[in-house]
C-alpha cells in the first residue's frame, strides 16, 4: 500500500536486506574475478578505482554526452508517441481492441534483428541510435497507457457528466489524474528499455557513447575499460530506476 | 447553518403546482442486432420535496430510469421534464446523482473530493469552504477530512460521494442503489442519514433500491416495477410522517407495506429469473 504504513523497524530491515544483496553481488563479482582472472574481468576494487580516474577524463565525458543526447531524444520521442498512441487507442475502443494484441506480438520480436534495417534507413550515427531506442521504448509506453485508459472505471466519467463538467474539465480533472500513475509506470519501463536500445545501438554501429566504449574495450582487450564502463552504466541505471520507482510509489500512494 | 445545504428553499417559484420532475410515456430501448427493450413505457410525477423509491427485480431497468431522468441517457420515446423544462442530452442544473459504484476520486482527499464539483463550477473559494465544512460535519466525515478514499470503508466512501453531490445543492437527488454494496446494519444507518439529509435540504429524492425494507422505511411513495421491460405495477403511499427514522421497522404498518411490495415483486422476480409463479 504505502510507505507511510511501513513501520520504521520494517524499513530498517528492508535497508539491511538491500545492503546484503549489494554485498552478495560484490562477493560474486570477486568470485568471478578469482575464477576467470584479469583477462576477462577486473576486481571490484580495481574497477572502482579506474572508474573514478575515468571521471576526470575529457574523452569519457564526451562519450557520456553522446549517449545522454541519444537517450534523452529517444525517451522523449518514445514517451510522446507512446502516450499519444495509447490515449488515442484507449479512447477509440475498437482500434484499441484490434491493435493491442498486434502490439504485444510485435513487442516479442527480438528487436536487434531489425538493426541492420534501421542502419540502412537512418545511416550510421545519432539518428540510428535514437530510432533503435525508440523502437524499444515506444510499445511498452503505448500498452501501459492503453491499459490505463481501458481500465478507467466508467462511473468516474459518469460522475463527471453528472457534475456537469465540460469535456475539457473532464479531460484535465478526471481522465488525466485517473490514468497518470499507470502511464508513469509505463514511462518507467520505457526508460529502462530505451536505455537498452540506445546502448545496443551504440555497440554495433557507432563511434561514440557508452555502448561504443564497452565494445571498444572488448575489441582492444581493454578489460579495465569495459568493466568500469559497465559498472558506471549499471549504477546509473539502478539509481535512476530507484528514483522513478519511488516517484511511482508516491503517485500510487493514494490508490 | 442549515441553509448551507438547502437548495430548494432558495428556488424562485417554489410554489409552482406542476410536478417537480416527470416522465411521460418514457421508454428506453438499447439498439443493436437484437434490441433490448429495457424500460417502459413509464409515467411518473414527482412532487416537490417528495421521497420516492423504486423497487423491482434485478435487470428491470431501474438504473436506466435514473439515467433517463438525470439526462445521462436519452429516452427512446417519451418526454422527460425537470422544473418545467425538458431534460435533453445533458444533466440539468439542480439534479444530483449518486451512483451504486464507488465514484470517489482516489487521487483526491475526502475534502477535495467533496469540493470537486464546486471548484469546477467556479464557486467562490470561501463559499466552497463553507459548504464543504458543513457537508463534512453533516455526513460524519470530520475525522477523515484529510484521508484518501483507499483508507476508508465502503460506507464511508459512499458518504463522500453523497456529500460531493450534496454540496452542489441539488433540488432533485437521484440515488441509484447507493447502499447496494453495504452490509445490512450500515444500510439502515445510512438510510437514517438519508432521511435527515432529505428533511434538511428539502430536496426531492428518487431512490432506486432492491431492498424492500429500505423502500418501505424511507419513502413517502414506493413504485414497484415489473420484470423487463420495467413498468410500474403498483404505486403505494406509505403515509409516514416527515420526521421518521429506522425505528419505523417496528411499526405494524411497516410489515403490511413490505408484504404488499413483496407480493408484487415475488411474481416479477420469478419472471425475471425465467420461471413462472406457482
Amino acid at each position: 500500500m504505502s510507505a507511510t504504513l511501513v513501520r520504521p523497524a520494517r524499513r530498517r530491515s528492508l535497508a539491511l536486506d538491500q545492503l546484503l544483496i549489494v554485498l552478495a553481488l560484490l562477493v560474486c563479482w570477486q568470485g568471478a574475478y578469482a575464477y576467470a582472472g584479469s583477462s576477462a574481468i577486473t576486481s571490484p576494487f580495481a574497477t572502482v578505482a579506474y572508474a573514478i580516474s575515468m571521471l576526470e577524463q575529457g574523452w569519457f565525458w564526451s562519450n557520456v554526452g553522446a549517449t545522454a543526447l541519444a537517450f534523452v531524444s529517444s525517451l522523449a520521442i518514445a514517451s510522446l508517441l507512446g502516450v499519444l498512441a495509447g490515449l488515442g487507442l484507449g479512447l477509440w475502443r475498437f482500434a484499441g481492441d484490434v491493435t493491442e494484441p498486434v502490439l504485444a506480438a510485435l513487442y516479442t520480436i527480438p528487436k536487434v534483428t531489425l538493426y541492420p534495417l534501421i542502419l540502412l534507413l537512418f545511416g550510421l550515427g545519432l539518428s540510428a541510435k535514437v530510432a533503435f531506442g525508440v523502437i524499444h521504448g515506444v510499445i511498452p509506453v503505448t500498452l501501459f497507457t492503453l491499459a490505463a485508459v481501458k481500465g478507467l472505471p466508467p462511473v468516474l466519467l459518469r460522475s463527471a457528466r453528472a457534475m456537469r463538467l465540460s469535456p475539457r474539465q473532464t479531460l484535465l480533472h478526471v481522465l488525466a489524474p485517473a490514468v497518470l500513475p499507470e502511464i508513469f509506470t509505463g514511462l518507467r519501463v520505457g526508460f529502462s528499455l530505451t536505455l537498452l536500445g540506445v546502448l545496443i545501438g551504440e555497440m554495433f554501429a557507432s563511434q561514440k557513447g557508452m555502448g561504443f566504449l564497452i565494445l571498444n574495450g572488448i575489441n582492444l582487450h581493454n578489460v579495465k575499460l569495459t568493466t568500469a564502463v559497465v559498472l558506471i552504466v549499471v549504477v546509473t541505471a539502478i539509481l535512476a530506476n530507484a528514483g522513478l520507482l519511488a516517484a511511482d510509489k508516491r503517485l500510487r500512494r493514494q490508490r | 447553518m442549515a441553509d448551507a445545504l438547502a437548495g430548494a428553499a432558495a428556488l424562485p417559484g417554489a410554489a409552482a403546482p406542476a410536478a417537480h420532475a416527470s416522465l411521460r410515456g418514457v421508454t428506453r430501448v438499447y439498439p443493436g442486432a437484437a434490441p433490448v427493450h429495457a424500460l417502459g413505457p413509464i409515467d411518473l410525477d414527482l412532487a416537490r420535496g417528495e421521497f420516492f423509491s423504486v423497487v423491482g427485480p434485478s435487470g428491470c431497468g431501474k438504473s436506466t430510469l435514473i439515467d433517463v431522468q438525470a439526462g445521462l441517457a436519452a429516452p427512446s420515446a417519451g418526454e422527460v421534464m425537470f422544473e418545467g423544462k425538458p431534460v435533453a442530452g445533458k444533466v440539468p442544473d439542480g439534479i444530483g446523482v449518486v451512483f451504486q459504484e464507488d465514484a470517489s476520486f482516489p487521487w483526491l482527499t475526502v475534502t477535495d473530493n467533496i469540493a470537486f464539483g464546486l471548484r469546477r463550477a467556479g464557486v467562490d473559494p470561501a463559499e466552497v469552504r463553507r459548504r464543504v465544512e458543513y457537508a463534512i460535519g453533516f455526513m460524519g466525515l470530520r475525522d477523515f477530512a484529510r484521508a484518501y478514499p483507499v483508507q476508508l470503508s465502503g460506507g464511508m466512501r459512499q458518504r463522500v460521494c453523497i456529500a460531493r453531490t450534496l454540496v452542489l445543492q441539488p433540488r432533485l437527488i437521484l440515488l441509484d442503489e447507493p447502499f447496494g454494496a453495504l452490509d445490512q446494519q450500515t444500510r439502515l444507518l445510512m438510510g437514517d442519514e438519508l432521511l435527515r439529509l432529505w428533511r434538511e435540504t428539502r430536496a426531492t429524492v428518487l431512490l432506486i433500491t432492491h431492498a424492500l425494507d429500505e423502500a418501505a422505511m424511507l419513502s413517502d411513495r414506493v413504485g414497484a416495477m415489473s420484470a423487463r421491460p420495467g413498468r410500474f405495477v403498483d404505486l403505494l403511499k406509505t403515509g409516514w410522517p416527515r420526521e421518521r427514522d429506522s425505528s419505523l421497522v417496528a411499526e405494524a404498518g411497516f410489515g403490511a407495506i413490505t408484504a404488499r411490495l413483496w407480493s408484487h415483486l415475488r411474481a416479477e422476480s420469478l419472471k425475471a429469473m425465467g420461471g413462472a409463479p406457482p
